[in-house]
Order: C-alpha cells, then sequence, then structure tokens
C-alpha cells in the first residue's frame, strides 16, 4: 500500500518498484498518521525528504530560522488539533534543552522530531563530532523516548510505532536517523 | 525605555491596562497565547479564558506556538502577546511568519525596553533599536506603534479583518504583572485544547 502511494508522490526522487527508501519511508508514515505540518531547518542528509515533503501538497512543509521555534510551532499546531513534526540536525537538537524540558514535556505534547545524526560514522568535522555527544545525554536526562534507526526493513516499524506512541501518550519522541540509515554526511571538499 | 527615539514617540502605556482592553474586544472565543512571564500573567490577570495559553517556560516562542494555533486553524482569530526581551531570542520567527503570512494572527509586543521580571535590566536592544520596524524589515508590513490605548483598540480592531499578519508595538511602562498564573501545564494546555474545540475534558 505504501509503496504504491510513495510512486505517485510526484517529488519522490526515487521510484524504485523494488526498494524503499527511507525518505519514501517518512513521508509515507507521517501521512498514515496524518502528520501534516512539517518545520524544518535544513540539513544536507535531509534533502531529499524536504524535497519530497515540498511537492506533496498533503504537507504544510517550511523552513523555521531555529529549531526550537519549529518546536513551538508545532506545540501551537497540536493544540489547534493539526499534527506536525520537526526535522533537523544533531547539531540543532543541541539547542533544544530548555524548550524540551520547559514545554513539550512538562506540558504533554507529542513532539516528533527526526534528527538526522551527523558526528559519527565518518565525521569529519570535530565539532559535530563533539555536539553528537551531548544529544543521547540530554534526551536520557529528561527520559525521553528515542530510538536510532539503522536499518530499512525495520524503519517504518519504528517510525510508525513512534509516531503513535508519541500521540497516544502525550509524550516527546525524537528518532535518530544514523549515517547506516541514510549513507549520512561524507567529506567531499 | 528609549524615550528619545522618534520611533517610539509614543504614549507609555501599561501592559495590564492593554491585556484587559484587548480580552474585552474577544466575543467569539478567539485564542491568546501569553508569552513567558509578566505578559502570561497579566493575561491571567485580565481574566481566565479556556482560549487563554500561558507559556511557563521556553523563553521567546510565543509567537512560533501562536502561529502553529493559527495555522491548524484558519478561521479563529489567534493573539500573541510576547515582550520585547523575549522576541529579541527569537526575530527569526518573524520572518517565518511573514512567510506564512496567516491572516488570523495579530501580534503585540510589549516593549518596556528592560527585563523587568529579573531585576530590570535594560535590554540589548534598548537604546538602538526599533522593534516595529525590525518587524516591518522581517516583512510583516502590517506593523505599527500604537500610539496610545484608542490607537491600540483600533489596531486590534483592525487586525481581525486584515489580509495578513499583524504586528502592534506598545510602549509600557516599567510595572510589573498583576496576577500570577496557576503553574499548572498539563492543565493549562488541555483547558486550552478544551477551548480550542479540540477536545472535551475529563
Amino acid at each position: 500500500m505504501a509503496v504504491a502511494e510513495e510512486l505517485t508522490s510526484p517529488g519522490t526522487s526515487e521510484k524504485s518498484t523494488s526498494e524503499r527508501s527511507w525518505h519514501g519511508i517518512v513521508l509515507q508514515t507521517l501521512k498514515r498518521n496524518d502528520v501534516r505540518l512539517i518545520p524544518y531547518v535544513p540539513d544536507r542528509v535531509l534533502t531529499p525528504l524536504i524535497k519530497s515533503l515540498h511537492a506533496d501538497p498533503f504537507f504544510t512543509t517550511f523552513p523555521a530560522a531555529r529549531e526550537e521555534e519549529a518546536v513551538g510551532i508545532v506545540a501551537g499546531a497540536w493544540m489547534g488539533g493539526m499534527r506536525g513534526a520537526v526535522l533537523m540536525q544533531t547539531s540543532g537538537f543541541a539547542t533544544l534543552a530548555n524548550v524540551l524540558a520547559s514545554l513539550a514535556i512538562p506540558y504533554q505534547i507529542p513532539l516528533i522530531m527526526f534528527v538526522s545524526e551527523r558526528g559519527t560514522l565518518g565525521e569529519f568535522n570535530y565539532g559535530q563530532s563533539l555536539v553528537c555527544r551531548t544529544m543521547r545525554p540530554v534526551l536520557d536526562s529528561l527520559a525521553m523516548e528515542h530510538h536510532t534507526a539503522t536499518r530499512l526493513d525495520e524503519f517504518e516499524f519504528i517510525v510508525d510505532r513512534s509516531i503513535k506512541q508519541a500521540v497516544t501518550t502525550q509524550a516527546p519522541v525524537a528518532l535518530i536517523l544514523s549515517p547506516l540509515l541514510t549513507g549520512g554526511k561524507v567529506f567531499d571538499k | 525605555m528609549n524615550s528619545d527615539s522618534p520611533a517610539r514617540n509614543t504614549k507609555v502605556m501599561n501592559r495590564f491596562d492593554l491585556t484587559s482592553r484587548l480580552i474585552a474586544k474577544l466575543k467569539n472565543e478567539e485564542a491568546v497565547i501569553g508569552g513567558i512571564g509578566n505578559t502570561n500573567f497579566d493575561l491571567w490577570a485580565a481574566g481566565h479564558r479556556p482560549q487563554n495559553f500561558y507559556m511557563l517556560g521556553s523563553m521567546g516562542l510565543a509567537f512560533p506556538i501562536a502561529l502553529g494555533v493559527a495555522l491548524a486553524q484558519p478561521d479563529r482569530p489567534v493573539f500573541a502577546l510576547e515582550g520585547d526581551g523575549s522576541l529579541l531570542m527569537q526575530l527569526g520567527s518573524l520572518t517565518t511568519i511573514a512567510t506564512l503570512a496567516p491572516k488570523n494572527l495579530t501580534m503585540v509586543v510589549m516593549d518596556n525596553g528592560i527585563y523587568q521580571i529579573t531585576g530590570a535590566q535594560p535590554t540589548p536592544a534598548a537604546a538602538v533599536a526599533d522593534i516595529v520596524a525590525i518587524a516591518v524589515a522581517s516583512g510583516l508590513t502590517n506593523s505599527s506603534w500604537a500610539a496610545d490605548e484608542e490607537d491600540f483598540e483600533r489596531l486590534i480592531e483592525e487586525s481581525l479583518s486584515a489580509a495578513g499578519p499583524t504586528l502592534i508595538g506598545v510602549r509600557i511602562d516599567d510595572k510589573p504583572g498583576v496576577g500570577t498564573t496557576r503553574r499548572d501545564p498539563v492543565q493549562i494546555r488541555e483547558r486550552f485544547m478544551h477551548g480550542m474545540g479540540v477536545r472535551e475534558l475529563l
């Protein structure tokens, strides 16, 4: 079902019939769970996902100036009856401790975050590798649900179940997209 | 307060008085988002209503939260009350709002040039910047200073039929908030969602 829908999505660049892309899975799983509002702070790895979301009129997809601004927007939308998710990079997550601890968690808002993981498995910028080390300790210190997706075959299960759990338990979730899943960003120049 | 600046050659008003004037005008279950500290304290003191949301942390996010509500419910007018110091933390959000341009969003900036609640220290903008000019330059062309209380009420009225988002700057005095919001985040959020017609209370 999801594969057929993915093929009809005009912005999906990889239209392989035998293989599903990680970004196609994200798009279809968001749609199936009625997650429509997608503010993001861009990231090279997220580009195919951002392009396909922009191309699909089901979604309202737009850049925000900061990740915490994007969190505020989806928190407001949730309270107004519209589901959203925020896309960001590892370094963007590092700016979120305050808004997680003072808005998303205490107000019990099912904030759904996709974090493209930089700083590991071939990182070429020392600062990125350092900031990456702060991510899971922050998530764990707030006892937040988080998963690191590394394999395509279990990715849809993780995304779909995590969205449903966030909504039903009214708790945020961070889905960390490992370079093992996405290919990551490699040193090119 | 930068009373020498010609751009702020407007009356110095009072946050609680202006908030009360706004609330008195709301008859159609309009949403109101109160920013951190004094803006939500005065919103609370002006009379609690289920369509009010009180932000207890996340300084600077009143406008982004209001944008989210406005996008989710395009037929409901949404107001946001924010302090000048708070807005300085999220100036970029003005460009996001200008780009999405929800016509049902009205933003009020309560500008006293100080962080009143932490001891009245001046903001870095106080002596040099004009927040309405920043908003205009961010793409929010329908932004203006309210000259006095009557002008504020007129701008609020106009915003209800505006073709795009409205930002109203008001110079205010250095008085603290009048009330103290009950700090119960879950109940605040749950009642607000009820007020938005999204869910029933238990």
